[in-house]
């Protein structure tokens, strides 16, 4: 599905150049609920962006279903079938719910269409369908709202982006039930979840460990997960100081 | 009705949603004279006889009645100024349309300034809706200087709509109001400018009665090298409460000059402005990017929904 090759990305830091992200090659397989995560500042949400387009690398390819996209920009990328979800849902003036779903499903959704959307991640559509998308609703409800863009816009690949930052408890077990199902009724679709959380690692297919700006373990959640909760990547992780 | 031509009726759909004759009370201007009127039982509209204009005396008690009063112009250099008295009774619930849509393909200026004065009667609701709106490619400017002015009794409520997206080169809007005890005051006003246009907005709101209130909020838009002024001015004279609003986008080599401004002459005036200028999001455009819209069509929708 995915393929990143050799991707590095610096960004400028006080008149030097800080790698980010240092030579990273991966393979993402197809109809797979892949879960990225690792400390904090070691390049997860930049790789998120990179795939979805809105950063470019500074070296490295991307290949996606086997077509070269290292070039190609965010609308390109998103008209591919590339779909991302930010860690902090967008804010805006006058565009209500319902123009953002049919913004996002590239066409006129019908009231009834938009409002299955909502259904599906736990919003009771009618008490959202024409409120603007602005800051009169919570994290949590903008955070439903921005997943619900991605499923109505039917991605082949979709990347959350810290999909649990700045929600309450509440809206959190309302994320993991979302994901459960998608994970569970959603077979053509990838799905790359940027988090630190053990619920989200707990019911990926494979686990993806990022730390600065490297990958330093991929496999399956079975063999992964015991050892990120375990001591293994501990002294890895988190550097001792000198 | 006299026979409007094509472009004359393009102009009343822009700005009167019109797409034939209008039912109810009506008084349609184009070119400087009048092209059809209709009273009703209700509602009754003269011509005046010292000036150019019409009065429209609205009787106590009228309900789920509306008027329109649109203006079209096709002419160029054709230079206009009419005043339009509205005397609303007590207890009325109506729908006032005004506007104004100038079609200027000559190389002559072409204006119309009106003044509208509203008279609103006590415990009376009006909703009143203003669109202005340019087209054509002649070197003449359009040029739209309304004044608008409202009395409003006491517990009567108002709703303006005021609307300018598209097309005038050149406005200077002027609103006054004076409320008196429990009347109500709201307005939402949609402005666009670009290329060379100017435009001013000026909002001056007298809370002169006891639990009075005004909300009025301005959302604009300056593209390419046009320039807006948007002066809003709430007096608050006794128990009352006023908020207002200027949130606009900036785009390109626009400049905005915000002016808001707050004066309470009573120790129980309760009185709040908001004001916020800036360019549109990088964010917001990207997440639209996500959806597969181009930068370009990104921009075009948040500007859209911005002045929806």
């Amino acid at each position: 599905m995915l393929k990143l090759q050799n991707i590095s990305f610096t960004a400028p830091d006080g008149g030097k150049a800080a790698e980010i992200i240092r030579g990273i090659d991966l393979d993402i397989p197809s109809d797979k609920f892949i879960v990225i995560t690792g400390p904090n500042g070691g390049g997860k949400s930049t790789l998120a962006k990179l795939i979805a387009g809105i950063e470019k690398p500074s070296g490295g390819k991307l290949f996606y279903e086997g077509e070269d996209i290292t070039e190609l920009g965010i609308t390109e990328r998103a008209r591919k079938g590339i779909g991302f979800a930010f860690q902090q849902p967008v804010r805006f003036k006058g565009l209500t719910v319902l123009d953002l779903l049919r913004i996002a499903a590239g066409k006129k959704l019908t009231v009834s269409e938009a409002c299955e959307y909502l259904s599906e991640v736990g919003l009771c559509a009618k008490d959202y369908i024409n409120r603007e998308v602005n800051a009169s609703l919570s994290g949590g409800e903008l955070k439903r709202i921005e997943i619900a863009t991605v499923l109505a816009r039917d991605v082949k690949l979709a990347v959350f982006d810290e999909p649990e930052a700045g929600i309450d408890l509440w809206s959190f077990n309302n994320l993991i039930r979302i994901f459960e199902k998608m994970r569970v009724t959603e077979k053509k679709r990838t799905v790359i979840v940027i988090s630190h959380q053990e619920r989200i690692l707990n019911i990926a297919d494979e686990i993806i460990v990022l730390s600065d700006g490297q990958v330093i373990d991929q496999g399956p959640r079975e063999r992964v997960l015991p050892e990120i909760m375990g001591a293994k990547f501990t002294a890895d992780i988190c550097p001792k100081m000198e | 009705m006299a026979k409007l031509d094509p472009v004359q009726l393009r102009l009343l759909r822009e700005v009167a949603d019109l797409h034939e004759v209008p039912e109810g009370a009506y008084n349609i201007r184009a070119n400087g004279e009048a092209a059809g009127r209709n009273s009703t039982a209700n509602i009754e509209i003269t011509s005046k006889t010292d000036v150019s204009g019409i009065d429209i005396k609205i009787k106590d008690g009228t309900k789920n009645e509306s008027v329109h009063i649109p203006v079209v112009m096709s002419e160029s250099g054709l230079k206009e100024m009419v005043y339009n008295d509205f005397y609303i009774g007590k207890d009325c619930d109506v729908v006032i349309v005004a506007g104004c849509g100038i079609d200027n393909c000559g190389s002559h200026d072409s204006e119309h300034d009106g003044i509208h004065r509203f008279f609103i009667g006590s415990n009376s609701k009006v909703k009143y809706v203003e669109k202005h709106y340019g087209s054509g490619d002649g070197t003449g400017k359009r040029i739209l200087d309304p004044q608008t002015e409202v009395y409003m009794d006491e517990g009567s409520y108002m709703e303006m709509e005021m609307v300018q997206i598209k097309g005038v080169d050149s406005t200077r809007r002027t609103t006054i109001a004076a409320l008196k005890d429990n009347a109500k005051l709201v307005v939402r006003e949609r402005l666009m400018t670009h290329g060379e246009q100017t435009a001013e907005s000026i909002y001056k709101v007298d809370l002169n009665g006891e639990g009075s209130s005004a909300d009025v909020v301005s959302r604009s838009v300056a593209r390419d090298q046009s320039f807006q002024k948007l002066d809003l001015c709430v007096n608050g004279n006794a128990a009352c409460s006023g908020h207002t609003e200027c949130d606009s986008i900036i785009m390109d080599k626009g400049r905005i000059l915000a002016v808001p401004s707050l004066e309470a002459n009573s120790v129980d005036a309760a009185l709040v402005h908001e004001a916020a200028i800036g360019k549109i999001a990088g964010e917001q455009l990207i997440k639209l990017m996500t959806l597969g819209l181009t930068e370009a069509e990104a921009e075009e929708q948040i500007i859209n929904g911005f002045l929806k």
